[in-house]
């Protein structure tokens, strides 16, 4: 499968000279396998140049969103296949406990909030609840488990026919709630079991160690955190992700190196930076 | 090393390790798979030494009695009817683990559920009178 980081920044976008490097859209990751399965995980507004690139000739997309925080569905409306009556489009994620994922989606695209309402759009929408389910979409076999964030938050883990294994958590504070991480075995850890083993798995890093103990229950990690974790779930290459708003191109290369150099991790990191291509 | 987990249990295990309170979670078969440190006070073991155990084997470590001190069958305690009827269940009982003194608990016991009502297992609280 070829992966490809078209936005990188948590929370809020920021364009800027000085965040030019690592990129100011948020959260989308592009994934195509190699029989030409296309998914999109998360439609932050790296999902407009996404759209760029998708052929005339697809005629199915299928978006996992992982929460429906603002930075992760902002670009949604914008996703160009939205507008081709000749393409299914299907959409999942979380539902909550009382609203199905169409009509919390619903709150977000439709006006005032958007202009056009979800039932305008030409395109053949179909939207699929997912919590902790394993689903074939294509040619990938993807597991999603609830996960820690505040409200209803999935990861995926992606598995391709050739074995290649993504994990996706860009949203995710397993550190939550404990003393010292890590300091449980993976099964007790979230996110453990989608991580384990995987080939490349992209996970929020949104805060230096420093910021992160004023920022406890907010659902992120610090970077010493993911990288931990990613020694845990014994990863082979791990994209630190989600980046914090306020870290500059220089803040970032700074604070990585140094949780690098404090957390010595025996597998090879990528910084996640917008426009990164993964072939796995 | 055991299942993964359910983010639930995940997080009822990080509050329970958190909370005075004592606090048991049993997975969906009664196996117990955590228990806090007042809990451990209570069983007089400690869950780094013993780790997840069955249900027969957990629920042998104390007895349980009514309030006349007759006997608690094993099907009636307040942890396996929430398991059975995956509903609360709250009872003032009498318990005894192993020779030590009888106490008179409220022992309070619910399902787990996860979304679209899954079962995920059962907590009990001890709260001594």
């Amino acid at each position: 499968m070829r992966v490809t980081l078209w936005g990188t920044r948590g929370s809020l976008a920021t364009p800027g000279a000085e965040m030019a490097r690592y990129g100011g859209n948020t959260s989308c990751v592009g994934v195509v396998g190699r029989e030409g399965t296309v998914l999109v995980l998360d439609a932050g507004t790296g999902i407009r140049p996404l759209a760029a690139t998708i052929p005339e000739s697809l005629r199915r997309v299928d978006i996992l969103l992982t929460h429906l925080h603002m930075d992760h569905i902002q670009g949604l409306g914008f996703f160009a296949p939205l507008y081709r009556p000749d393409v299914e489009v299907h959409i999942w994620g979380p539902g909550s406990a009382t609203l199905r994922l169409q009509a919390r989606l619903m709150r977000y695209l439709s006006p005032p909030l958007f202009p056009v309402n979800l039932s305008e759009l030409p395109c053949k929408l179909t939207f699929h609840d997912i919590s902790s389910r394993e689903i074939d979409i294509g040619e990938f076999h993807v597991c999603s488990a609830l996960v820690c964030h505040p409200g209803p938050t999935v990861g995926y883990r992606i598995a391709a026919p050739e074995g290649a294994i993504l994990t996706y958590l860009p949203d995710h504070e397993p550190a939550l709630g404990v003393l010292r991480f890590p300091s449980l075995p993976r099964e007790w850890t979230s996110g453990g079991a989608l991580a384990a083993g995987a080939d490349l798995l992209i996970h929020d890093g949104q805060y230096s160690a420093a910021e992160y103990t004023g920022h406890c229950g907010w659902g992120h990690s610090s970077l010493n955190q993911t990288l931990d974790f990613g020694t845990l779930t014994e990863v082979k290459q791990l994209v630190p992700f989600h980046h914090d708003p306020d870290h500059t191109d220089t803040d970032l290369d700074r604070l990585i190196a140094q949780a690098i150099e404090e957390t010595k991790p025996g597998y090879q990191i990528t910084p996640g930076k917008e426009g990164t291509t993964f072939e796995l | 090393m055991s299942s993964p987990k359910p983010i639930q249990i995940i997080l009822a295990r990080q509050l329970a390790s958190s909370l005075a309170t004592p606090i048991l979670i049993v997975d969906t078969d009664g196996t117990l798979i955590y228990y806090n440190e007042p809990a451990e006070v209570i069983l007089d073991q400690r869950f780094d030494e013993t780790g997840e155990l069955p249900a027969d084997v957990w629920s042998a470590r104390f007895a349980l009695a009514d309030e006349a001190h007759q006997p608690i069958a094993q099907e009636d305690r307040p942890m396996m009817m929430a398991l059975s009827e995956r509903k609360p269940y709250s009872r003032t009982v009498w318990m005894r683990c192993g020779h030590r003194e009888w106490l008179n608990v409220n022992i309070t016991a619910f399902p787990l559920l996860g979304e679209e009502r899954q079962f995920l297992g059962a907590q009990m609280i001890f709260w001594e009178i």
